[in-house]
């Protein structure tokens, strides 16, 4: 076994570079250069602030999941608590010293550019947890200690963006962390319960919530109640995916979006406009591009030897689908307005930089797919 | 072992969870997919519109009035290109700076400041505040040159209302200015087409034919964006312009109305005696309607309203005035008609009458001696139709006055301040006052004094009706569609009966029973006229091409008591306001007559010194333009 280690730790960067997976990086590169063009809609038809920036950070991040992807999955598993402890860092940091903007305080800025740690959290949980679960004895998996642990282990973070405010992140971070836990085998039982008792509290919960979410709710269930104020989001985006119609109305033709009707456009409501302009076809599309991320995802915790790889590749593949369902659903109208980026596709730093980390741990995965981790 | 058999047994719990887990991802797609398939598939049309309806807007501009041309086509109410300074207060940085520069560059008085100030309290920020309705050239050139600096103005040209002849057609057009919120929901056509700035009729014809001047709006479309801002023009509708109206007035003859009534108060009215045609219809004085379309100044209104000879009213169609002697044609025409009188028929005029302890007077104080219809007419003599009156009876009287218009509206509905006026009879006065008829009253009634009370205009018809042989006319303003020739007129006219577009049923024109009576009036008032100690002799033309005949009148405002009367004060020496109103009504040639007029000077003195004058020198114009008129029949025919 520990030749073996040894031999893997030999992988020439020759091999490094022939063992990437060559449909995911297409894809990503596919869907980058998509975000690319959609960037250049938001601004007009122009090359802009928003185009320029984006262009940017795909630029330096993509190249960093390269990087990434040829540490050995061992060094991330090794490290993986010590990173979740820095994230946890960084949000006790934001908390304090953060940058604030309307109303929340969740941004450090590190002069290049502006940092949310909430984002990175993202990646760390699953990382964190796929660790733990990767050690555990499948025996202790649903033991008192191992689920305070694991259950601490999701709220801590969630306690700091919460506190932000940021509902639609911690939302994000508490399914990224629950999915490990199912994967790891934490008894169907206590999924069912949670959920109960969940559904029973919900009403507790809402008296909880700050007044501008329970009007995103109440919203949710009926936009018509204030359209041109809490409602007025989420109609001008059903108007706009509407209007597009089986084509779209065309590159650089939506007029949700080019008059300036759509909210958010360059952000949460990518999508709308995408869709404005290119129909129900080019969703599809995007759908299509999506899902074979998540399948080649899929497949590479599939094939992987350590359970570490194939936890994380398994909780990464299902964040990212969880992020794209709670996005596109939010501009559909089919759930309140909580903020979620679209992965890639959406204008933001963070997002993209955590995104571009994942995909860069899921090909180490992939070039160590051999790879045992004791 | 054991380790190794733990690491197969997670990896398998692993795997066959994710197994569900994929399972319902394809679940969730699949969802997402439906509801996209449901928006864009299913309700693609529902959205669409929704998004037009987003980006496109619709802005109405002020339609442009249908122009209203005179008999001879020359426009007296057209339009004019104006420029305008507007304000969009949301465009604006400072706007208190913003004023300060505009009333330094224009003039502005403090007043219009706190207009615009209101105003924009008022209305929404991206309407349009009307600065200025009218710039001069030299206004909007300074206005151009410092647009750089005046954010969120917008000079705008634009079509106004202008009336080329100024005070000329004043009472019979009326004038338009912007209308209050009543006039708005009153009239369904105004509501629809409405925009800020527009102006409507609000007096005259221009109220009356409000919905067919009105045309119709331009419509622009743009594209806007989410803050209403325009971004680009998407198509221009244009709007069609209300129909033009032609009248029957002739400019020439209006303006030489307007002239010979100069500083004077009264009326003057020009009638063609077979179509009814009002050939002119002015009221002295008048004011400039050009004043009112971009708000009158308070200088200017108080002018007009405080003018002593009452400029604001019609005295063509609102005055109401005693008819004096001008009712002596009826008089005569009455008693003939019931056989009380005939041509033989003399009385002996001593100056004055004696009934029950009253004095009657003649305007003579010497009297007239024995005078037959002929000479009483001519002279005017007041003791021969007290006698008429008397044998007649009011009732009689007032049965042929009423078929000659009087006490009835001339022009129906087309003008709303037109006045009834009032021929009394005994029944009216029991109703009325409450009171029986004293025959007293009947002698003053003969002589067109008492309770009578008639419009100019009705004077005017009740001439062209006795001028073109007893036949009823009917008078009317506008061409019609079908315009008649007067030698048409005249034929259907002397056949008596005559069918009616308007009520569709054959219409009696006959006003006598006996043709020759109205000849034995026209042959006196002829007399009245051209022959030696008629009233109005010193006002003949004796050309047979210009030569009328007519009835003056003397119409007293007040009673006058004995002393006066001993006195004989010249006109000069009574105060203006108890001055008589001078009447005079004629018609010519006398030869195939063709127009009648009537001529009102308030307290002018004698209906033969300032009145009859003005009918010499209107008539010699009148039967000038005669054959130009005629020319111009067919011209031009416009439905209204």
């Amino acid at each position: 076994m520990f030749q073996h280690d040894r031999l893997n730790n030999e992988i020439t960067l020759f091999q490094k570079i022939k063992n990437l997976d060559y449909i995911l990086l297409i894809s990503v590169i596919l869907l980058s250069v998509l975000s690319v063009f959609v960037m250049y809609s938001t601004d007009g038809g122009e090359i802009l602030f928003h185009t320029k920036n984006h262009f940017v950070k795909l630029a330096v991040f993509f190249p960093l999941m390269i990087f990434v992807a040829f540490f050995n999955i061992k060094f991330w598993h090794n490290f993986s608590y010590i990173i979740y402890f820095i994230v946890i860092l960084l949000l006790i940091y934001v908390s304090f010293f953060g940058l604030k903007s309307s109303g929340s305080q969740r941004w450090m800025d590190l002069y290049l550019f502006v940092l949310q740690p909430s984002e990175l959290m993202k990646i760390a949980i699953i990382m964190c947890l796929a660790k733990y679960f990767h050690r555990i004895k499948i025996e202790n998996v649903n033991s008192f200690t191992s689920i305070t642990i694991v259950l601490s282990i999701i709220i801590i973070p969630i306690i700091f963006v919460i506190a932000q405010p940021d509902l639609g992140t911690s939302i994000l971070i508490a399914l990224s962390g629950l999915i490990i836990l199912w994967l790891g085998g934490m008894k169907i039982k206590y999924f069912i319960y949670s959920f109960i008792t969940f559904l029973i509290s919900l009403p507790f919960i809402i008296s909880f919530l700050k007044p501008y979410q329970k009007l995103r709710i109440l919203t949710f269930l009926d936009p018509d109640r204030d359209p041109l104020g809490a409602g007025y989001q989420i109609i001008q985006s059903k108007i706009a995916i509407g209007s597009g119609g089986l084509n779209g109305k065309g590159f650089l033709k939506g007029t949700q979006s080019y008059l300036d009707f759509l909210p958010e456009k360059h952000t949460d409501f990518i999508f709308t406009l995408f869709s404005e302009e290119f129909g129900f076809i080019g969703s599809v599309g995007l759908l299509i591009l999506y899902s074979i991320i998540i399948f080649r995802i899929v497949r590479i915790g599939a094939i992987s030897r350590s359970n570490f790889a194939r936890l994380f590749c398994f909780g990464y593949a299902f964040a990212i689908f969880i992020y794209i369902v709670v996005n596109l659903s939010m501009v559909l109208g089919l759930l309140p307005i909580v903020g979620s980026p679209l992965p890639i596709m959406s204008y933001g730093g963070s997002s993209m930089l955590a995104t571009m980390i994942g995909f860069g741990i899921v090909l180490s995965a992939k070039i160590n797919h051999k790879q045992m981790i004791a | 072992m054991i380790k190794s058999n733990s690491g197969i047994r997670k990896t398998d719990v692993i795997n066959r969870r994710m197994f569900i887990i994929g399972a319902a991802k394809v679940v969730v797609f699949v969802g997402i997919v439906a509801r996209l398939f449901s928006l864009q598939i299913n309700e693609n049309k529902k959205y669409l519109t929704l998004s037009d309806k987003n980006r496109i807007r619709e802005w109405k501009l002020p339609p442009t009035r249908g122009n209203i041309v005179d008999y001879f086509g020359n426009v007296i109410a057209g339009n004019l290109k104006v420029y305008q300074l507007h304000i969009i207060p949301e465009q604006v940085e400072n706007f208190n700076y913003l004023l300060v520069r505009l009333k330094n560059l224009l003039n502005l008085s403090d007043k219009r400041i706190a207009r615009i100030n209101k105003l924009k309290a008022e209305l929404k920020p991206w309407d349009s505040i009307i600065v200025s309705e009218n710039l001069s050239w030299s206004q909007f050139v300074k206005i151009n040159n410092y647009l750089y600096d005046l954010v969120g103005v917008k000079p705008v040209m634009t079509i106004s209302r202008n009336y080329p002849f100024n005070d000329v057609y004043t009472h019979v057009l009326g004038y338009v200015s912007q209308p209050n919120e009543q006039e708005i929901l009153e009239n369904e056509i105004i509501q629809e087409r409405f925009v800020p700035g527009m102006k409507i009729g609000k007096l005259g014809l221009e109220k009356r034919l409000e919905n067919h001047l009105i045309g119709t709006n331009a419509i622009q479309r743009y594209e806007v964006n989410a803050y209403g801002k325009r971004i680009n023009q998407l198509e221009h509708q244009k709007g069609e312009q209300g129909s033009k109206i032609r009248l029957t007035v002739d400019t020439e003859i209006q303006k030489a109305c307007g002239k010979l009534l100069n500083e004077k108060a009264g009326s003057i009215s020009v009638m063609d005696i077979y179509t009814g045609d009002i050939i002119a219809m002015y009221s002295s004085p008048s004011y400039n309607p050009n004043l009112f379309l971009f708000g009158i100044s308070q200088d200017e209104w108080q002018l007009i309203r405080n003018n002593p000879l009452k400029p604001l009213i019609n005295k063509t169609l609102s005055g109401l005035y005693s008819p004096g002697s001008t009712i002596k044609p009826i008089v005569a025409l009455s008693a003939l008609e019931n056989k009380v009188i005939d041509t033989k028929f003399k009385v002996k005029c001593t100056g004055k009458m004696e009934l029950y302890g009253q004095t009657f007077h003649c305007w003579k104080e010497k009297g007239h001696g024995w005078v037959s219809l002929k000479n009483a007419m001519k002279q005017s003599c007041d003791t021969y139709f007290y006698e008429v009156a008397r044998l007649l009876g009011v009732d009689r009287l007032n049965i042929t006055a009423e078929k000659f218009g009087l006490g009835k509206k001339v022009l129906g509905d087309y003008f709303d301040n037109e006045k009834k006026g009032l021929f009394p009879n005994t029944k009216w006065k029991k109703n009325n006052l409450g009171k029986g008829w004293v025959l007293g009253e009947t002698l003053i009634t003969g002589i067109g004094q008492g309770y009578t009370q008639t419009t100019p205009l009705q004077l005017c018809m009740m001439t062209a009706q006795i001028a073109n042989g007893g036949f009823a006319v009917k008078p009317k303003i506008i061409v019609d569609s079908n315009p008649i020739s007067y030698e048409d007129a005249k034929q259907s006219m002397e056949s008596g009966l005559l069918f009616d577009t308007d009520s569709e049923e054959l219409i009696d024109k006959k006003l006598f029973k006996n043709q020759r009576n109205i000849k034995i009036v026209q042959e006196a008032m002829f007399a009245s006229t051209n022959e030696r100690f008629g009233t109005s002799y010193k006002s003949r033309i004796d050309d047979p091409k210009y030569q009328f005949a007519g009835k003056t009148g003397t119409a007293q405002v007040k009673r006058i008591s004995k002393r006066e009367r001993e006195l004989d004060l010249e006109l000069e020496q009574i105060p203006y306001k108890d001055r008589d109103h001078a009447l005079y009504v004629a018609y010519g040639p006398y030869v195939n007559p063709r127009y009648a007029l009537s001529i009102i000077v308030e307290h002018g003195g004698s209906g033969s010194k300032a009145a009859a004058p003005i009918a010499k020198k209107l008539f010699k114009l009148i039967i000038d333009r005669h054959d130009l008129r005629n020319k111009q029949s067919n011209f031009e025919r416009i439905t209204v």
